[in-house]
Formats: structure tokens, sequence, C-alpha cells
């Protein structure tokens, strides 16, 4: 299989690769317009600011490319939220492929939202071999809101989208490459998507 | 519910690990990369690994280590030790950590709490506080490894550090770092009622009770030991089993 892992300098593009290589899957890091759009599956990790993100996506062309791919795509963490219409972070514009906002949490609980939490209402192919109220690991401050595209919820306190399926892009705000066996097996399942 | 993190963590030294006791008297604990996977084989939420190397020869070392154990480890953690530029932190996170910790340049240098928030996201940015009471000056910040006072209030500096965008606050009591008598349940409860962000408690646990404590009494988000998880004096397994009957969100 032909998966590369979208490569515009954001943080976790290492671990992701890493833990597709616990998989026995090796995977190729671009940037590049042509050697994406020949992958069979694409990945699209992400960590940091939204507005900085989109500008890195910006600086390479990507952010016209990515919303015309057609093979399985899967965006984690700030991956998922820059697939998404517009971020409070920073006022941003994002890619407009998945039509919902991205929104700062609001509530008396610790923010950034940190650590292991339960996934939910688990509803997509993503998830096959994973229980109900399985962990994963999160760290973000915004959220993507329920809709009718999310395929799994998380409380903190009140639900939000854990991830989201439109057409063929997936996306998981939790970071699969940090959640132990579990997310282990979310990025299997994706690879047999 | 978002569970309580259980953090063992690590002193690197040269790429071995190594435990202070009162960050003194060094004793060797063995492969950082071993010893990760078996924290994260027995339930570990996090690690934290500090590089306490002096020489630039030594942080590349540290810098390999750290792609080492990206590789081999499924949980996040946490680096720190020597970092004094956005530089260093790229270099760390392109490595594969999920967390910086800052300490001593960070009082030095405010603003860089600040730029690696801007860089990187508040989320990679931790800010490593070590706290000590003293009857004359009450809860200080300590820095270069806990031996030099500062003028900053504890509590006043966590608020600012947070402001300046620290995500997450890892605040080690020197008093009772190393004694196994407790965490700092006055000065942790302090911090987090004064911070918007997640503190780690860390110093001075010494049985189970003391994790229950640092989370039911004292509002802290996570704790973090050492030796204690080293020498197998205190099994993690069996530590959030006790937790959980207390009351305490655990991921098992």
């Amino acid at each position: 299989m032909n998966l590369v892992i979208v490569d515009y300098k954001a943080g976790n593009v290492q671990s992701v690769q890493f833990a597709l290589e616990r998989l026995g899957v090796q995977a190729t890091l671009s940037a590049d317009a042509e050697t994406i759009k020949a992958a069979d599956k694409v990945i699209f990790p992400g960590v940091g600011q939204a507005a900085s993100a989109m500008a890195q996506l910006r600086a390479r062309n990507l952010d016209k490319l990515l919303p015309t791919l057609e093979q399985p795509f899967f965006g984690v963490c700030l991956g998922m939220q820059l697939l998404c219409q517009h971020s409070e972070e920073g006022d941003t514009e994002l890619l407009n492929i998945i039509p919902l906002p991205v929104k700062h949490f609001e509530t008396e609980l610790k923010v950034p939202h940190m650590g292991w939490n339960q996934l939910e209402k688990l509803q997509s192919p993503l998830f096959d071999g994973l229980q109900e109220k399985e962990y994963a690991y999160y760290v973000h401050s915004y959220y993507v809101p329920l809709s009718e595209y999310t395929i799994a919820q998380t409380s903190y306190p009140e639900p939000f989208s854990a991830a989201l399926n439109y057409k063929n892009f997936y996306a998981a705000q939790f970071h699969p490459e940090k959640s132990g066996a579990a997310g282990s097996q979310i990025l299997k399942n994706f690879l047999a998507i | 519910m978002l569970t309580k993190r259980i953090i063992p963590c690590l002193d690197i030294k040269d790429g071995r690990c190594v435990k202070g006791v009162q960050f003194e008297n060094i004793r060797d604990a063995g492969d950082p990369v071993e010893l990760a996977k078996w924290y994260a084989q027995q339930g570990a939420d996090e690690l934290v690994f500090l590089d306490i190397t002096a020489t630039n020869e030594g942080r590349k070392t540290f810098a390999e280590l750290v792609r080492d154990i990206a590789r081999h480890i499924d949980i996040p953690f946490t680096v720190g030790g020597g970092i004094g530029a956005v530089e260093d932190v790229e270099v760390l996170l392109q490595n594969g950590a999920d967390k910086v910790s800052i300490n001593s340049s960070a009082i030095k240098n405010p603003q860089l709490v600040e730029e690696l928030a801007r860089h990187f996201g508040s989320q990679c940015v931790t800010v490593a506080i070590d706290t000590k009471y003293t009857d004359a000056s009450g809860w200080k910040v300590y820095t270069r490894a806990g031996t030099i006072e500062t003028e900053h209030a504890t509590i006043d500096w966590a608020r600012k550090v947070v402001d300046l965008g620290a995500g997450e606050i890892l605040l080690t009591s020197m008093n009772n770092d190393g004694t196994k008598a407790g965490f700092a349940l006055d000065i942790t409860k302090a911090v987090s009622e004064a911070v918007s962000v997640p503190v780690i408690a860390s110093g001075g646990a010494g049985t189970m009770q003391h994790f229950a404590d640092a989370f039911q009494l004292a509002n802290a988000d996570a704790a973090l030991a050492a030796s204690l998880f080293h020498f197998r004096e205190l099994d993690i397994p069996d530590l959030k089993h006790f937790l959980k009957t207390q009351g305490v969100d655990e991921r098992i």
C-alpha cells in the first residue's frame, strides 16, 4: 500500500510515522502534490496553532490540494480541526472540507483537555474491534461540536466530536498514535478502509 | 470521564536513566527505552524524561534518545532539561516528543514561554516550577535544580506563565521531594485553583494514599513520581486499582 503522511512540519508527524512502523507499515512523508495525489491513503497529522498550521499549508499550496483528494484520508487532532470551516483559534479560516465550526472549550474544567478520556457512541468501521468507553489520549483546547458527521463522541463535560467522517475524509480529535493498543487498532482499521 | 494521570519520571544523563534523591546522590536505574516500554505496559498514562546532562554532546544524545523512545512507546511523553530556545524545542518535537517542559529558562526569559506557545501551541508547553517553603519567604520559586531562591511567589509565577501561554504546570515541592511523606497538598491545591490549566503534583509520594490525597484533597490533574516506581516500591496497576476504589477516575 502506498501510504503518505502529509508533511508540513506539524509536530506529531514523526510520532504518526512511528506508530505505523509499529504496525509494520512504511509510510512516506511528503508535501509534494503529485506524491500525495498518487497515494492509496493519506494521513494528515497536526498539533499546534490553527493559523500557523494554515500558513504552513498555504506555503506548500496544500490548502488547494487537500480538499480535492478522493482516497481515504485521516486527519488527526489539529489535522481534524483543519478540515473544518472556521476556528475560533485566531479567528482562522480553515480548509472548509467539512462544514463544521471549531470552538474553544468554555468550561469550569481545566483547559487544555489533556489526558485519557472515553470514546462513546462508536459508529464507524474505524472503531472495529473496540469497546464502547475505550480510552484515548487527548490534548486540545478547541473542539468540534456534535454533528451529523460525528462517528464517536467524548464528554468534557459536554459531549463533543471525538471523530468525524465526511465522504472519504475521516478524522480524530484524539491521538491514535499515542493511545496505546486502542489507538493502534484505530490506525489499523483506517488502513483497512 | 477524563482520568487522573499517573506519570513516572525518568532522569536521563548521557542517555542513561538516573534518579537523584533530593536532586543529589544519583543512582543508575536502567535503560530509558526499556523502562519506558515497561511503564507503558504497566498502564502509566504518560512519561516525563528530564535530561540532566550538562554538555552539548550529551544534548545530541538526548535528542537521539527521544527519537528512540518515540519509536517504541505508544503513550505520550514530555521531555525537559536544558531547553533555552525555540530551536531546541523544534528538535525535540520533531523527534517525537509530545510536550516539552521548561524550568530555569522560563525564569531567565519569561518571553520564551510565549514564543513556544505561539510556535507550537500551548498544549505542548509545560512549565516546571520547583517550589520551596521557608518561614521567612513563604512558597517561593527556586531555580537551577532547586538551589537558588527567586523573587517569584509560587502562585503569582504560576499565573504569570499560564498567561504567557503555558498549557500545563509541573509543580515540584523541594520540601517534600525525596521524603516519601506525601505531596505538598496546600501549595498544589492553591496553584491548581489559581490557574485554568492542568497541574501535575510532584515530590514526596510514598504511599498509594498520597496519590489519592493529591487528586482528592489538592485537586491535582496528574501525579508524578520517580524512584517509588523505579525501585518497584509501588506498582502502577496496584496504585490505579486502589485509586479507583477510592473514587478517583483512572484508566485501567
